[in-house]
């Protein structure tokens, strides 16, 4: 089944990499579904399908659903696809493509050096991961309710539209 | 009574500690605490003087140690007064007259804010002047040598609110300094050679220590000498004292007429013994006294303000002390100096009330005919002037001069010319104090007066007028009278003046008789000058030849502007003009650090993406160092 | 091998993220390419835990969602109000703290 997670990561990459180049807010919002999509299948060969299902649902299914209704509710026309297109000259891309490089070559190093062993993927049942959660990890839960909560009045503060400021 | 002698200068120092911390005192309070401190010192000097006329010739000195002051190896200074004949004098002088002119500024400066300020300088200054003439040591007269220079520069600019006050009090001050600092090195060189600097012992050591004429003697005389020029504003260093008459009248009369600037000749009546050593010290101060009285005598005939012109006068009298000390008349010079204090305080206090009565006027030009409105300021003045000039016979400045000129007739020391010089000093002396007469009681009045003075400045101008007349009588010579009182007083601190074979009475007759006719010529000249209407001076200042003299001799002969060129400017250039390198090394170092301050404030730009970029940058050198480090 | 490969899809992943946020001007781009980062960094957990077979990379997998979730909602409520304010989505417009 190696295959099947090469092809899962082509499509994530090419994905991605459409992602960051296109000029069209919502194209790029949809290619990235698409590599999250091919990330969740990953996961699922990966052992974790608890956390396959997670990103499909939470992460495709919710936050990037929210990001499409913002970017629509922004209203970007074909004015800023004109913006787009001026901004993204080909000049712009050899600084920070040098520097990916240079920290992909890094971690390859790294990577290459060794000491990683590698085993088959373990898989691990969401019984598992729920027994670890609650169990050692039980403070992540309350972080993360700890987080959402804020989050959730920060949100709604900072997405009022305040009648005053308008114009 | 000897032993209270303490208390003469310890009262004015207290009256000025009391001022200076009462800021709760009235001002009846300040005044009778400001005049009354030198009153009452003036008092203890009466009584101690009484005792000690009675004492003499047995006691010729006395010696009173408060405690010591210095105590290292080598150096051992204690406050010491030593009271002789001559430190007597001055202290009457200074009480005295002091005394008077305080009680004339509880009216003069009446009206002013700073009355508690003033007085507390004046009993300050009183104090210092004291000290140094009551000095024991050489250390102690040089502390009463500052506190005078510090107080006459806070009394200068005691207007301090007005920039041209504090520019003279400046110019008064860095003038004396450098006096002072020649001082100060013959002092050290006086000390690394004698080991003392107790008063009497260095005149002993130096006597057997120096030949005369030795080099030694020449140096430490000469800076001595520098010293007592600065002070007295002589030639070169008496371009002060005309600008020191931006202070309150009253501040000219005390000090810069009868007691601080006389500091120089006390210095070198003092110490006699050393000056006898250096020959060559000594002639140079009889001519410095020439020019400086030459000079002085003719700037103050044209000058418009009336205490330039008095101030003028004042260097040009001190001009006859430094010759009179420089021909070997010690006395005479001391006995001048005692004239000088009475008519020319008088001369400076009568002036202030006349300017005050007329609304702080000074210009003589812009006054006249007040002789019938401001009579007391009249007669006084009148007086005051004819001691200046020493009229004949009835005021003590014929004595005094007419003293000073016989020596400078028989003393060895002396040159003809010297004579010659003075003699015509005597006339310009007679010309410029009664062109001041003339020219303010007489002829048409430009400026109407205000009311007249009170009490407290009448009986200080009546007493000293007093004394103008009658003081001379000490000294009569023997052609006249011959009561020597004086001379035989100081007898035993100063020698007697050398005097040539063959110059005998009918010698001293004729030379009196011609100075009395020159100081009545002069004042004939002033009157024939000045006395019409209108002035044949007027006239005759028109005259192109006489009009750029006259604006040379007012600016005082250049020297202000002499000085200007050849030393304020280039120092300014000096300090203010060029970069020095320490300079430029401390602003290296600020360029650098704003070299790198904007250095770093570039990397604050503000945009998200840079910041970034930077944590990238950061996290792969990070994860190089981490790499390096594992392979 | 496939967790190692996995590891190294991710760091091309982040890699790809980064130029992203440094080469896209308007911000949600920018957002866009912190989600890539994150996500790829979600992987890295899961290859690590599914290499090593605990559920430790799960959970962390769990935190990185919601943080993801919160600063996704914040982010474009911030997003929504500088496009109010300053009437567009350029980040280099946001500059005022310059200096």
């Amino acid at each position: 089944m190696e295959w099947l997670f090469y092809i899962a990561a082509a499509v994530a990459l090419t994905a991605t990499i459409r992602v960051i180049t296109h000029l069209h807010a919502v194209h790029a919002l949809l290619y990235f579904v698409v590599s999250v999509l091919a990330l969740a299948l990953i996961f699922y060969l990966l052992g974790a399908a608890f956390a396959a299902a997670l990103e499909v649902i939470v992460y495709a299914g919710a936050i990037m659903v929210l990001f499409v209704f913002v970017v629509m509710l922004l209203n970007q026309g074909p004015l800023t696809v004109e913006q787009e297109r001026r901004w993204l000259s080909p000049g712009i891309w050899i600084g920070p493509s040098a520097l990916a490089l240079v920290l992909l070559g890094e971690v390859f190093v790294i990577i290459a050096g060794g000491g990683l062993g590698s085993a088959d993927p373990v898989p691990i049942r969401p019984k598992e991961v729920s027994i670890s959660l609650y169990g050692p990890y039980v403070i992540a839960v309350e972080l993360a309710s700890l987080l959402l909560l804020p989050g959730l009045i920060g949100a709604y503060h900072l997405g009022r539209r305040r009648a005053k400021e308008r114009g | 009574m000897l032993h209270l002698l303490w208390l003469i200068p310890a009262l004015p120092m207290a009256g000025f500690l009391s001022l200076a911390l009462g800021s709760f005192l009235s001002r009846r309070a300040i005044a009778w605490i400001g005049a009354g401190s030198v009153g009452g010192a003036a008092l203890v000097a009466g009584l101690i003087a009484a005792d000690f006329l009675r004492l003499l010739p047995d006691v010729t000195s006395y010696r009173q140690t408060l405690w010591t002051w210095v105590s290292t190896s080598g150096l051992s200074v204690s406050l010491s007064w030593h009271l002789d004949p001559l430190s007597l004098v001055m202290v009457l002088v200074i009480t005295g007259v002091g005394f008077l002119i305080h009680l004339y500024s509880t009216e003069y400066m009446a009206g002013d804010e700073g009355y508690r300020r003033f007085f507390a300088y004046m009993n300050l200054f009183v104090a210092a002047m004291l000290t140094l003439v009551l000095a024991d040591n050489l250390l102690l007269l040089y502390l009463g040598w500052e506190g005078v220079g510090l107080c006459s520069y806070l009394l200068i600019g005691f207007w301090y609110r007005e920039p041209e006050n504090g520019a003279a009090a400046q110019k008064a001050f860095i003038v004396t300094r450098i006096g002072d600092t020649a001082f100060a090195i013959g002092l050290f060189i006086l000390f690394a050679h004698l080991h003392t600097l107790s008063i009497q012992q260095v005149q002993i050591f130096a006597a057997g220590a120096w030949p005369v004429g030795s080099p030694m003697a020449v140096t430490v005389t000469a800076l001595l000498l520098a010293g007592a020029l600065g002070k007295s504003a002589q030639l070169p260093l008496q371009v002060w004292l005309p600008d020191a008459m931006a202070g309150p009248t009253p501040v000219s009369a005390l000090i810069h007429a009868a007691t601080m600037v006389t500091a120089g000749v006390y210095l070198i009546a003092r110490l006699h013994a050393l000056f006898t050593l250096a020959p060559p010290v000594q002639y140079a101060v009889a001519i410095v006294g020439l020019l400086t009285l030459l000079i002085a005598a003719t700037s103050a005939l044209v000058q418009r303000d009336l205490k330039r012109a008095l101030a003028y006068s004042t260097i040009s009298q001190i001009g006859y002390m430094f010759l009179a000390l420089g021909v070997g008349a010690w006395s005479a010079a001391l006995f001048h100096f005692l004239t000088h204090a009475c008519f020319k305080a008088l001369l400076f206090l009568a002036a202030g009330s006349v300017i005050l009565s007329l609304h702080h006027e000074q210009d003589i030009f812009r006054m006249g005919g007040l002789r019938r409105q401001l009579p007391l300021a009249f007669w006084t003045f009148l007086v005051g002037a004819a001691a200046l000039s020493g009229v004949p016979l009835v005021t003590s400045g014929f004595y005094s001069k007419d003293w000073i000129l016989w020596a400078a007739w028989s003393s060895p020391l002396s040159r003809y010319w010297i004579w010659f010089g003075a003699a015509v000093g005597t006339v310009l002396t007679g010309l410029y104090s009664f062109r001041l007469v003339f020219r303010v009681f007489f002829g048409p009045q430009r400026t109407a007066p205000g009311p007249g003075p009170g009490l407290a400045v009448a009986v200080p101008l009546v007493l000293l007028a007093l004394f103008s007349l009658t003081v001379g009588f000490l000294e009569v010579p023997r052609t006249i009278a011959d009561a020597p009182l004086f001379s035989r007083f100081l007898s035993s601190v100063l020698p007697a003046t050398p005097s040539l074979p063959g110059m005998d009475e009918s010698v001293e007759a004729g030379q009196q008789v011609t100075i009395s006719i020159l100081s009545l010529l002069g004042i004939a000249l002033a009157a024939a000058l000045f006395l019409p209407r209108p002035a044949p001076a007027d006239r005759l200042s028109q005259w192109p030849g006489v009009r750029a003299i006259t604006a040379l001799w007012r600016e005082g002969w250049g020297f202000d502007r002499l000085y200007d060129a050849a030393v304020v400017r280039p120092w300014l250039f000096v300090t203010r003009d060029t970069e020095d390198p320490i300079d430029r090394g401390y602003t290296a170092l600020e360029t650098a650090v704003r070299w790198c301050h904007r250095g770093l404030v570039a990397t604050q730009t503000g945009r998200v993406r840079w910041y970034a970029a930077t944590l990238a940058m950061g996290a792969l050198l990070l994860l190089g160092l981490f790499a390096l480090w594992t392979i | 091998m496939v967790t190692v490969h996995a590891l190294i899809l991710a760091v091309a992943m982040f890699s790809l993220g980064l130029v992203g946020l440094l080469v896209r001007r308007n911000v949600i781009y920018m957002l866009l390419s912190i989600e890539i980062m994150l996500n790829s960094a979600s992987l890295a957990f899961i290859a690590a835990g599914a290499r090593w077979g605990q559920a430790d990379g799960q959970v962390m997998y769990l935190m990185i969602l919601t943080l993801a979730a919160a600063e996704v909602s914040v982010a474009l409520g911030i997003v929504l109000q500088l496009s109010y304010r300053f009437r567009t989505l350029d980040a280099d417009a946001f500059s005022e703290m310059r200096g």
